[in-house]
């Protein structure tokens, strides 16, 4: 045992040395950078969540709420009930459709034309005349009144007034404006030049146009070196070509020469229209149209509303949407120009149709309600008309039915294999077979249940009753796997305090171990619940992905649930529906947390240590 | 549909319902009878009166339960059978999924009055189908009566203070407890079963190897024999195998799959650790609950979320990119709205819990001495984790990847929104990929010929992926069984 | 051997607390420098608890908190400057249960100097493995098979691995709480044994709650009752003449 060799060992500073220490501060170093690595990680989780939970809660408050117009309705007696028979069924059958229709015109009597009229109609939600309808037969006195009855907007147009639709912005003016006329097309002048930024506008729109064409211009001229590079690539190949070869050779150099001709000609053409753009931004001052590829401007004086359509030197030339009550001349302050910042041509409402909602909201029509539809009513094509509470009665029977299959299987299954059971290969076998169970895809329960419940038993498709039958089977190893842990948990001694006393094992089970583990496996089964009430993919194999509008009355109605309703939605194009998922997403959370919530709770006044 | 309806007065109509009153009302009968016999004196009882009560309830209803089950399952076949035999002139001229209509048209018009056609012999199919259910309806009402009377009868007069009514409920009960573990195994037979019979039907339409190993799919294309001769089926097979080619599903899954975990094993990993060696209790206190949030949260909220916010961003991203990268390199990179990226980043978010709760469990299970002797060597926290917690949980950390990745393997909602329907076969990341479980979906949402190729193909996908998710699990979880005995 | 006792470690007022609980009050303890000190007395004195405070492994329990001041070659241990790494390296540990890591022998002796970088060659560390292995009396048995795994030895192996792990970082003290307790008599002569011989080398300071094993290994020897130091001394003068009458009653069995 001598170690006078090593030397090593020998050194007694080999931790308090200089060197010691820079290793030390270099170890540190990796020590923090490795603790940040981790903190980095949970960063991430929880940014990760919270930008989902914020995108979800960004989208879905919008939808909680709409806006309403009350609508004067004028209901004549003879329009609706001729005879004064008062019966509801004689009311029911009125044009409602049509008087709501007439009261909108004598709202906005500027509308003319069909076209302008279909568009004023538009406004409105497509059962409109049903909502008069409705109100008219929930109160019967309103006939031969002129009643203010509120009917929701078009999607669109709520989706307006909660500003989704165009970002608004107010110019200051400061001179005074004069027109030509108060109707039709009309010329407007303004002391001061206040018209400047809509010229600055379109000459922005017009350098931005010539600009993307110079680049075409020289994207072109690339290519147009390239063939010309090729042509005469290939015309010496030709010259060394064997004679086969040339005829195959020769049609391609066709090919690339005419490609060459189209390309110059393209060119020609995109250089022609440059030089035009650029004659339109210099020459100021000459008349210019407003491109719709812009934002709009609508000029409010007067009580009326014009849109400009041109500019003409220091004059625009514009539409009157509403008409102007005086031809007068307006102060600064007495007429105001909004910028509508989409340009028309890239959203759903026309500038006609947003002058037209800003007449009626400054009339003090328009009213934003809680959305009681949404709460209210089955699906629809139309989304001021679709709700969830299809989808949630369609969850409910579901989740009933999963609950009542599940729940005394599972139960039954683990106090069998926890307190019965012998230890032998076909129990182990059992556990094995549900632990694998627990992980198999939930697709591939859609598939059991799609061939088993639907093709070979002949169950309806759609139904929540083989929906619950599917996600019982889903969650059946979940509540099985709690429950048994929860038996497990219950001390030996309990059961033999209880034997001990002459009670038969059944009896010990039922009476004393199974109302001790209750608490556990009720959490386990919430849980399970919870869990099943989210899943999507084995219920739109059989078939709750149909578009049902009744609300189910029974687990063998046709229906859908929450989670496959708000896949739905979510294919759906309309901005309106993208908002409603969203408010769908943070229903189906909220049953979500309430669940969990009780599963914490109970587990938190109920949870024994032994 | 003639056992459930949405009224409630309907309750009366259903077999259920009366059975299981007169449960409880032979319950009643049974335990008044045992303790007259005695004179209310129960310790004469072998067994307890409520034994008696359930004694001679279970012997009036449980009979007539099993033959009003039997009756549910067989009569539709029953009727169904007659149906086509009376109607088989008409049928023979039918397809398999026309005549499949008729009968459904017949069903509709018996109990509901609604149908797509109404042409005059499905209205008379209609009829038979009405007479036949009510003549069946009557046998049933019958039958059951005759049962639960007999049943009742015979259990009334069997019980005497002696007898051992205990043992017999007890009895029935084990039965119900031995069956219903019983369905979780019946449940893995029905999956296998129903799998492997539709997709023996599919690979007799289409050759197995074209469609384990082919390299094109697009099942639009599928094409159902002509008729039933030997030349036609082959004919048949042969266009089949050249569209029913699985390797670009496969191809697309593992895409997905990879960039998955390539996102979830990181961030769960060092969470994990972070959590249970560096987090202050405070912080533990707020994160875990949030990570367990982030597992509670329905698939269908992270389809959404990729479609609506992660694919567009991935998309504009690189469009913005490549203008810079035309503007300096000359070239641009492509992302498809639909890009596997999307699909794969949001996916390992949805399991980056599961990563870090496993990984946890597995890093909690190294024995603190281990940890212990690290640290009185000298060795900083880092240094214990990397140089020996790590090594030692090693073979844990791996099974709780595998079970990770089979998880995202048999993802469905995320793909079926965010990644393409297009089966290309690349290992671009910003390209459109499908897999396995967004065809399930495609090709069986809508309305289809049970048997055709297109919906037989999504068995025997589904096939595939319960395989390769079993394989992987029974592997992983065999690991992290071997590995928890080693330290306890 | 009294006149040139000089401490290597010295203990002043150490008070230790779980949470409310006190398990430590007070204690004054010298460790003197290339001598065994054993730390003895009835279960839950506080003489692992001690034991634990001289390099500081009990920073790794929450609700741990030591007062009082120990100090190495005259340096507080407890004083914010004092690197608890560094501390650790100088003072190492060895467990009453083996803890081999789940890695090979060589890759078990090896872990010290890699972490601590003292150590760069591939030669240097066959070295400095082989030497630690030697001086733990482990090296005939294991020289073949290095690159078996530590997990893989018998109980007293694994023990004597642990002490050439420890004795591998070249530190100047050696901390054992009950390094025998896990082992069968053979394995724990051997171990005695080996303590015996690195006293040449080390300070030792080992917990036992076997009175035989500290009278056979230690020269001072500290006895602990109910969280106090009782008595401390020469380990020869505390079994013969015991001057408190607790230390009697426990050497005699009494108590304990």
């Amino acid at each position: 045992m001598t170690d006078t060799s090593f030397n090593t060992l020998q050194r007694t500073d080999i931790h308090t040395s200089e060197a010691a220490r820079e290793r030390l501060a270099k170890r540190y170093r990796k020590e923090a950078q490795f603790k940040y690595l981790g903190m980095g990680a949970v960063g991430v989780a929880v940014l990760f969540l919270s930008l989902l939970l914020f995108t979800v809660v960004l989208n879905a408050y919008k939808a909680f709420s709409y806006n309403y117009v009350n609508l004067p309705v004028t209901l004549n007696q003879s329009d609706i009930d001729p005879d004064q028979t008062g019966d509801l069924e004689v009311i029911g059958k009125a044009n409602f459709g049509k008087i709501a229709k007439n009261s909108m015109k004598e709202l906005l009597p500027f509308a003319s034309g069909r076209k302008q009229r279909r568009a004023l109609y538009g406004l409105m939600t497509s059962d409109l005349g049903i909502q008069v309808r409705q109100a008219v037969l929930d109160d019967p006195s309103l006939i031969g009144t002129t009643a203010s009855i509120p009917v929701q907007l078009d999607d669109v147009a709520d989706l307006y007034f909660k500003g989704d639709i165009t970002p608004l912005r107010s110019i200051d003016v400061t001179g005074e404006v004069s027109t030509n006329g108060v109707e039709g097309t009309i010329e407007i002048t303004s002391s001061s030049n206040d018209f400047a930024i809509i010229a600055d506008a379109v000459s922005a729109h017009l350098k931005a146009e010539a600009a993307r064409f110079e680049l075409r211009v020289a994207a072109k001229e690339r290519s147009k070196s390239r063939l010309q590079d090729q042509i005469s690539e290939m015309g010496i190949r030709i010259d060394g070509a064997s004679a086969g070869d040339v005829e195959r050779l020769q049609n391609s150099l066709a090919t690339l020469k005419s490609d060459f001709e189209t390309a110059s000609v393209q060119t020609e053409r995109d250089i022609k229209k440059i030089a035009e753009l650029n004659e339109r931004i210099s020459a100021a001052g000459s008349s210019e149209a407003v491109p719709s590829q812009i934002a709009s401007f609508i000029l409010k004086l007067n009580g009326g509303a014009v849109k400009v359509t041109s500019l003409a030197g220091d004059k625009i030339i514009g539409d009157v949407l509403i008409p102007l009550e005086n031809g007068n001349p307006a102060a600064a302050n007495q007429w105001s120009l909004v910028t509508l910042e989409k340009p028309e041509d890239n959203r759903k409402l026309s500038d006609r149709s947003i002058v037209w909602l800003d007449h009626l909201e400054k009339q003090g029509l328009v009213e934003r309600k809680f959305n009681s539809v949404f709460f209210s009513a089955g699906a629809s094509r139309e989304p001021e008309q679709a709700g969830i509470l299809g989808a949630i009665m369609g969850s409910i029977y579901t989740m009933v039915v999963t609950l009542l299959l599940s729940f005394p299987v599972g139960v039954g299954a683990a106090i069998y294999l926890e307190e019965f059971a012998p230890k032998n290969w076909v129990t182990k076998w059992i556990e094995v077979n549900i632990n694998n169970l627990a992980a198999v895809p939930s697709i591939v329960f859609g598939l059991l249940g799609l061939a088993v419940f639907l093709n070979l038993f002949g169950l309806p498709r759609s139904a929540p009753l083989v929906g619950g039958m599917v996600l019982a089977l889903m969650t059946l190893p979940t509540i099985i796997i709690a429950s048994r842990a929860a038996l497990r948990s219950v001390p030996p001694s309990i059961r033999e305090a209880a034997l001990g006393i002459g009670a038969s094992r059944l009896q010990t089970v039922t009476h004393h171990v199974l109302p001790l583990a209750m608490p556990g496996i009720l959490t386990g089964t919430i849980l399970g619940m919870a869990q099943a009430l989210g899943e999507t993919a084995p219920l739109l194999m059989i078939g709750m992905v149909a578009f049902i509008v009744d609300i189910p009355g029974g687990p063998l109605d046709p229906a859908t649930v929450l989670p496959v309703q708000i896949f739905m939605w979510a294919d759906f194009p309309e901005p309106a529906f993208q908002q409603k998922t969203s408010a769908a997403i943070l229903v189906l959370l909220a049953f979500l947390v309430i669940m969990n919530a009780l599963a914490v709770v109970l587990r938190k006044r109920f949870e024994r240590r032994w | 549909m003639t056992f459930f309806s949405s009224d409630i007065s309907v309750l009366f109509e259903q077999p259920l319902f009366w059975l299981l009153l007169i449960f409880f009302a032979c319950y009643y009968v049974g335990k008044s009878r045992a303790l007259s016999l005695v004179n209310n004196q129960s310790r004469d009882l072998h067994s307890l009166p409520s034994y008696h009560g359930a004694y001679l309830g279970l012997w009036a209803v449980l009979p007539a339960l099993g033959a009003w089950l039997i009756w549910v399952i067989v009569t539709p076949r029953i009727i169904e059978n007659a149906v086509s035999s009376k109607f088989s002139d008409v049928l023979a001229a039918l397809s398999l999924p026309q005549r499949e209509a008729f009968l459904r048209d017949a069903l509709a018009l018996a109990f509901d009055g609604i149908s797509s056609s109404t042409d005059k012999t499905r209205i008379a199919a209609g009829e038979l189908v009405q007479q036949l259910s009510s003549q069946a309806n009557l046998v049933l009402l019958i039958a059951l009566t005759v049962m639960v009377v007999a049943g009742a009868v015979f259990a009334f007069s069997q019980i005497t203070p002696a007898k051992r009514t205990r043992h017999v409920v007890e009895r029935i009960c084990m039965v119900a407890l031995v069956a219903a573990s019983g369905i979780a195994v019946l449940t893995t037979a029905g999956i296998v079963l129903s799998l492997v019979f539709e997709s023996l039907a599919f690979f007799r339409k289409v050759p197995f190897l074209d469609f384990l190993f082919g390299l094109h799919w697009s099942p639009q294309g599928a094409f159902e024999a002509a008729g039933a001769s030997e030349a036609e089926l082959a004919e048949a097979a042969k266009r089949n195998g050249e569209v029913f080619g699985a390797i670009p599903l496969l191809a697309g899954t593992m895409l997905i799959t990879a960039i998955a975990i390539t996102v979830a094993a990181p961030i769960g990993l060092l969470a994990a650790i972070y959590l249970s060696d560096y987090a202050s209790a405070r912080v533990r206190g707020y994160a875990k609950p949030m990570l367990e949030l982030l597992a509670g949260i329905p698939t269908v909220v992270y389809g959404f979320f990729a479609a609506l916010t992660v694919a567009p961003f991935i998309r504009n991203f690189f469009d913005w990119l490549s203008i810079h990268t035309d503007e300096w390199f000359g070239f641009v990179i492509p992302a498809s709205s639909e890009s596997a990226l999307a699909a794969g980043v949001v996916m390992g978010i949805m399991i980056i819990p599961f990563v870090s709760s496993l990984s946890d469990d597995v890093l909690n299970a190294v024995p603190q001495s281990l940890r212990d002797g690290s640290s009185g060597l000298g060795a900083t926290k880092s240094e214990t984790i990397r140089y020996v917690v790590l090594p030692a949980a090693l073979p844990g950390i791996v099974s709780a990847l595998i079970l990770a990745i089979s998880r995202a393997i048999g993802e469905t909602m995320i793909v079926v929104m965010a990644a393409g329907l297009a089966a290309n076969l690349t290992v671009n990341p910003l390209e459109a990929v499908t897999t396995v479980t967004v065809q399930i979906v495609t090709l069986l949402v809508g309305d289809q010929a049970f048997d055709s190729a297109k919906t037989l193909a999504a068995f025997a996908l589904g096939l595939m992926l319960f395989c390769v998710t079993l394989a992987l699990n029974i592997f992983a979880l065999h690991v992290v069984n071997k590995y928890r005995e080693q330290y306890d | 051997m009294s006149a040139e006792i000089k401490p290597k470690m010295r203990g002043e007022k150490v008070s230790v607390h779980y949470g409310d609980k006190q398990a430590l009050f007070d204690v004054d303890l010298d460790v003197v420098d290339r001598q065994v000190t054993a730390l003895i007395g009835p279960s839950g004195c506080g003489k692992s608890t001690f034991l634990r405070c001289l390099n500081r492994m009990n920073d790794t329990i929450d609700i741990c908190n030591v007062d009082g001041h120990i100090t190495l070659d005259g340096r507080d241990i407890y004083h914010k400057d004092v690197d608890v790494v560094e501390l650790r390296a100088r003072v190492g540990m060895v467990f009453q249960k083996p803890n081999p890591f789940p890695k090979s022998i060589f890759e078990n002796v090896a872990y010290g100097p890699r972490i601590h970088g003292f150590v760069r060659h591939k030669d240097e560390f066959e070295e400095i493995v082989a030497t630690s292995l030697q001086r733990a009396g482990l090296w005939e048995e294991v020289k073949d098979r290095l690159d078996a795994p530590g997990t893989g030895l018998s109980g007293g192996q694994q023990q004597r691995l642990c002490i050439a792990r420890a004795i591998a970082v070249n530190p100047e003290v050696i901390l054992m709480d009950e390094p025998c307790s896990a082992l069968d008599p053979i394995a724990t002569a051997k171990v005695e044994e080996l303590i015996d011989e690195l006293r040449t080398n080390y300070t030792i300071v080992i917990v036992t709650h076997s009175m035989q094993q500290a009278a056979r290994v230690s020269q001072r020897t500290a006895f602990f009752h109910l969280g106090y130091l009782v008595e401390e001394g020469n380990t020869d003068d505390i079994f013969t003449s015991p001057t408190d009458p607790r230390t009697q009653d426990y050497i005699t069995g009494r108590i304990g």
